[in-house]
C-alpha cells in the first residue's frame, strides 16, 4: 500500500517540477558549470558519510550513503529507505534529513561565513529549491537565487534514484 | 522492474504531465495538495511501523546518536567540498569580503 502511495508521490514530485514556470526559465539559460554545485554536494556528502561508515561498525558504507542521500529531503528518503532497508535505517535517514534542514535555517549564516556564498546551498541539499531557498537568499543573497533552485531541483529529483541505487 | 527504474519513468511522467497541464488553472494548486497529502500520509504510515517495532523504539538513543552524527558529518563534506569548488574552480571571491 505504501508502495503505491510513494509512486503517486513520485509522479506528483515530477508534476511539481514540470509545471513550475521558474524551473522552465531557468534551464534555458544554463551555464553547464551550474552542474557542479549539485555535484558537490554529492561529492562532499558521500566522502563525509563515507568517513561515518568507517567509524561506526554498526552502519555499512551503503546505509550512510543511503542516508545521506536524502539531502535534506526527509519525507521521501526515510520512507524509500524504510521500504527497502527496514525501520531502523528509516527512522535515522528521517531524522538526519530533518536535521539538515533544520541545520541550514539555523547556521546558515555562519557558514556563508566561513565556507562562502555557496555554503547555505550546499548544505541545504536538496531543500535549497523550497524550504531553505529563502534563509538562502538572505544570508548568500538575491544573485544566488537560481543556483541554490537549480541545486535543490537536481537533487530533489535525485534522491529517488540514488538511494535505491547504493542500497 | 528495480525501484530506480519505476522511480525514472514515474517522475518523467510526472514533468511531462505538469508540463502540458501547467496553464490549467487550480492544477498546480491541486497537486501541491495531493503532494502535501501524500508525504502526511506516508510519514504517518512511517511512523506507525515504527511504533510497532520494538527494537527501534529500544534503541532509539543509539539511533540518535547515528543520526546527528551522519548528518554532521555529512554536512562537514558538502561544506568542504562546495567551499573548494568556489574557491579554486568557480573561483567566487566573495569570502575574501
Amino acid at each position: 500500500m505504501t508502495t503505491y502511495v510513494l509512486y503517486f508521490l513520485l509522479v506528483l514530485v515530477g508534476i511539481g517540477v514540470g509545471a513550475n514556470k521558474n524551473t522552465l526559465q531557468m534551464l534555458k539559460s544554463v551555464n553547464f558549470k551550474i552542474l557542479l554545485i549539485p555535484l558537490s554536494v554529492i561529492i562532499g556528502t558521500f566522502l563525509g558519510t563515507g568517513i561515518y561508515s568507517l567509524l561506526d561498525p554498526n552502519m555499512t558504507l551503503r546505509e550512510c550513503w543511503a542516508v545521506g542521500a536524502g539531502f535534506g529531503y526527509y519525507s521521501l528518503s526515510s520512507v524509500i529507505i524504510k521500504e527497502m532497508a527496514g525501520e531502523s535505517l528509516g527512522v535515522i535517514a528521517l531524522l538526519s534529513n530533518i536535521i539538515r534542514e533544520i541545520f541550514t535555517l539555523v547556521f546558515a549564516p555562519l557558514i556563508a561565513r566561513i565556507f562562502g556564498k555557496l555554503a547555505p546551498i550546499s548544505s541545504g541539499g536538496a531543500t535549497a529549491m523550497d524550504t531553505t531557498l529563502p534563509i538562502i537568499t538572505r544570508y548568500s543573497g538575491t544573485e544566488y537565487v537560481a543556483f541554490s533552485v537549480f541545486s535543490g531541483l537536481a537533487l530533489t529529483l535525485l534522491v529517488p534514484l540514488i538511494v535505491p541505487l547504493v542500497l | 522492474m528495480s525501484f530506480s527504474v519505476i522511480a525514472i519513468l514515474l517522475l518523467l511522467a510526472g514533468v511531462t504531465a505538469g508540463y502540458l497541464l501547467r496553464s490549467f488553472k487550480g492544477f498546480i494548486k491541486i497537486s501541491a495538495k495531493l503532494t502535501d497529502a501524500s508525504i502526511f500520509l506516508l510519514l504517518f504510515f512511517l511512523g506507525v511501523s515504527v511504533g510497532m517495532n520494538d527494537s527501534v523504539i529500544k534503541n532509539f538513543e543509539k539511533i540518535g546518536f547515528q543520526a546527528i552524527s551522519v548528518t554532521l558529518l555529512a554536512l562537514l563534506g558538502s561544506l568542504v567540498v562546495t567551499a573548494l569548488l568556489s574557491r579554486f574552480i568557480l573561483k567566487n571571491r566573495s569570502k575574501r569580503n
